[in-house]
């Protein structure tokens, strides 16, 4: 028994040590390197998982802030105006959403003559980007590129937590902290310096709702808008595991009964063969 | 177990084709009325479980390939069209890509329950070896599902990995670079790269489909090892596989698969990296490149060593030394549940297993690097000193006379209980 003890007593001490030294070097990390990801607070949202729906009036107003605020700089290029009608998301209705397409002016063609021309949107159209490509944008925006929003809502830690904390966290530098020329202090991005400036301020969104106009909200509904952009069959797919989950639940039930009255028959001839 | 065939064709035609392709007379002999010892418990109902897996992920892949473009303009794209535009794509999407995971949750179960068991102690070494090689298949085959998405992490994923070859150069200087390039289809990570990829992964289940077939022949020459790992002594102490381990593997699937189906429906991105949602871009690399998680061991395994060929070696022996394994071990009993010190250091090593997976998830720096090698160093220990030393050094615990001994009754046994006695009564194990 001995080298069983000692190796015992080896793994015992390895294993202990290792969460303390591990929260040692993560709390040394986020001091030594301003690049750590800040912590995101959760926000309670209409859609948590497991029985969770959108709601489509914040939907509406948060594609309403997308409109007039983000989409001059950031484009949702997996998106069509169609999706803003469909079940499960803003469901505007299909009058319109012929109205909101047809307000955009898309490029089209070459037409008999070879000309590319303009023509208003389609619900089957793309959303139209607001740049033509990514060397515009950045030349429009001091060097940086604002990313495509589409996925946004699942391509960053935390989702649309992280998207409204980063929108509600525009703050003053602390002092001594060394801004960038052209730079916005943030506290939910990484390194805390974004090239995007804060353009939400209360009241820059008139909602027609009855909805506060407070940058608070504003942040709220565009981050639930992300959300469904980013995953549109969430409804459905919340839908489909309800019944799912009870099919499984049931079956798994009878399946148990199943085993154990076969396994029975055993367990008599066990009795016998034991007597 | 060889035993003699007992299937009796009633039919005409069953006569027939009995003559002609007995596949009938196998069905029945090997699935239907094999002898299967009455001891396994639910440890033993993965095979079941795996073997469904590869079929679901074949059938959700199958659909999702006709709807794919390996291209690499057209695959991050593609994906979302799947997502949003192809009816129940989401679903199946969801489901390849928990079930990559829900895949690799079983195999892990299912080889450490082989490891713990001895069930790779002779007459069994053919079974394990291929075990082995599909585990290793696995590797392959969900390295390369995973650059198929062509999001930030498949393509960083993918350099780093193809890279691991270069560090042949320090062995024939421009080996390892001409080696990369030829898997690259060129001179970086590209749309070369990503067809070939895409071309593999359709290739490689079906080759594990090929090994799972002699895997189960292996399995079905000596027969199930059993908790005890004693041998069968008499057929009393089976009972036909159908309806008693069908019923039985049957619903043991069926509450792997609620855990699977509660993730893909209510937490699908869980396994998944963030990272994964931003298009393929080769000039800017994420802050921190981490695979898979049932890669991550191994991953720490490799950064352990500060060497790259030689991490590159240590990666590749890490798994490879599971082929010697029937070797290693001089032990003459084969459950671990009978062997008082190897127990210890069995479970030492699933802990280490544990370890060096969340190791493998941290930056490689710091106090993580030192345990990391303290882990590396335990993890081949486990092979190369304890599995050949313990075995021969240990008295092991007295073994039951038969497999149905603890099956009627534990108090039979001398000494103590064992750790994980087979148990009479099915619901006493559920």
């Amino acid at each position: 028994m001995q080298p069983s003890g000692f190796s015992l007593a080896g793994a015992f001490a390895v294993l202990l040590a290792l969460p303390g030294a591990s929260l040692a070097e993560e709390a040394t990390g986020t001091q030594a390197n301003g690049n750590h990801a800040p912590e995101i607070a959760r926000q309670s949202w209409s859609f948590t998982p497991p029985f969770g729906t959108f709601d489509n009036a914040q939907l509406q107003r948060g594609f309403q802030v997308y409109k007039e605020v983000c989409a001059s700089c950031h484009s949702m290029r997996l998106l069509s105006y169609r999706n803003l009608g469909e079940p499960g998301g803003p469901e505007f209705s299909p009058k319109a959403v012929e109205v909101l397409a047809s307000q955009v002016q898309v490029s089209d063609g070459p037409n008999e003559k070879g000309e590319m021309f303009q023509r208003p949107a389609q619900p089957s159209d793309r959303f139209r980007s607001p740049f033509a490509n990514d060397q515009l944008a950045r030349l429009a925006n001091n060097g940086a590129l604002p990313p495509d929003l589409s996925v946004m809502a699942k391509a960053r830690p935390g989702g649309p937590d992280y998207i409204y904390a980063l929108l509600t966290g525009y703050h003053p530098a602390p002092q001594g902290f060394e801004l960038a020329q052209g730079m916005h202090y943030n506290e939910a991005f990484p390194g805390h310096q974004i090239a995007m400036p804060p353009l939400l301020s209360d009241g820059v969104i008139a909602y027609t709702d009855g909805t506060k106009p407070t940058v608070d909200n504003y942040a709220r509904d565009v981050s639930a808008y992300l959300m469904w952009a980013a995953e549109p069959k969430l409804e459905e797919r919340h839908k489909t595991g309800a019944r799912v989950m009870i099919f499984l639940i049931v079956f798994v039930v009878i399946m148990y009964l199943a085993k154990r009255t076969v396994w029975a028959r055993l367990k008599h001839s066990n009795a016998t063969h034991g007597a | 177990m060889a035993h003699p065939s007992s299937y009796q064709p009633s039919t005409g035609i069953e006569r027939w084709l009995d003559a002609r392709l007995p596949i009938m007379r196998v069905m029945h002999d090997q699935f239907m009325v094999f002898p299967t010892p009455r001891n396994l418990n639910y440890w033993w109902t993965f095979g079941g479980i795996l073997t469904f897996m590869l079929v679901a992920q074949i059938a959700t892949g199958v659909v999702l390939a006709m709807h794919y473009v390996p291209t690499e303009d057209g695959a991050f794209d593609s994906v979302e069209t799947i997502m949003r535009d192809v009816n129940w794509g989401w679903l199946l999407r969801y489901t390849h890509a928990v079930g990559a995971s829900m895949f690799f949750v079983a195999v892990y179960i299912h080889a450490f329950r082989g490891l713990y068991y001895g069930s790779y102690k002779a007459p069994r070494e053919v079974l394990w070896i291929l075990g082995v090689l599909i585990l290793i298949l696995m590797i392959a085959t969900s390295f390369m599902g995973y650059s198929l998405p062509w999001g930030q992490m498949s393509f960083w994923a993918v350099t780093v990995i193809t890279n691991l070859f270069s560090s042949l150069d320090a062995v024939i200087p421009g080996l390892g670079t001409r080696l990369v390039e030829w898997i690259w289809g060129g001179f970086a990570v590209g749309g070369p790269t990503l067809n070939r990829l895409y071309s593999l992964h359709y290739l490689f289940p079906f080759l594990i489909a090929g090994v799972v077939a002699l895997h189960i022949w292996a399995l079905h020459i000596p027969g199930n090892n059993n908790p005890t790992g004693i041998d069968v002594k008499s057929p009393k102490e089976t009972v036909p596989f159908h309806p008693y381990y069908t019923m039985k593997d049957g619903f043991a699937l069926l509450v792997f698969i609620l855990v699977f189906a509660a993730v893909v429906f209510y937490a699908p991105n869980f396994v998944g990296h963030p990272d994964n949602y931003i298009p393929a871009n080769p000039l800017q690399t994420p802050p921190h490149i981490v695979p898979e998680w049932y890669f991550l061991p191994f991953y720490a395994i490799l950064r352990a060593i500060p060497n790259k060929l030689l991490g590159v070696a240590a990666l590749l022996a890490s798994i490879s030394i599971l082929f010697f394994v029937p070797w290693l071990d001089t032990s003459k009993v084969r459950s671990t549940s009978y062997r008082p010190i190897y127990k210890w250091f069995f479970w030492a090593f699933a802990l280490t297993c544990l370890a060096l997976g969340y190791l493998g998830s941290q930056p490689p720096g710091g106090w993580y690097l030192v345990f990391g090698r303290l882990f590396t160093l335990y993890y081949f220990a486990f092979f190369l000193v304890v599995m050949p030393v313990v075995g021969k050094l240990e008295k092991p615990r007295g073994l039951p006379g038969s497999i149905t001994e603890p099956v009627l009754g534990p108090e039979h046994v001398k000494g103590r209980p064992a750790r994980a006695p087979a148990k009479r009564k099915p619901e006493e194990v559920a």
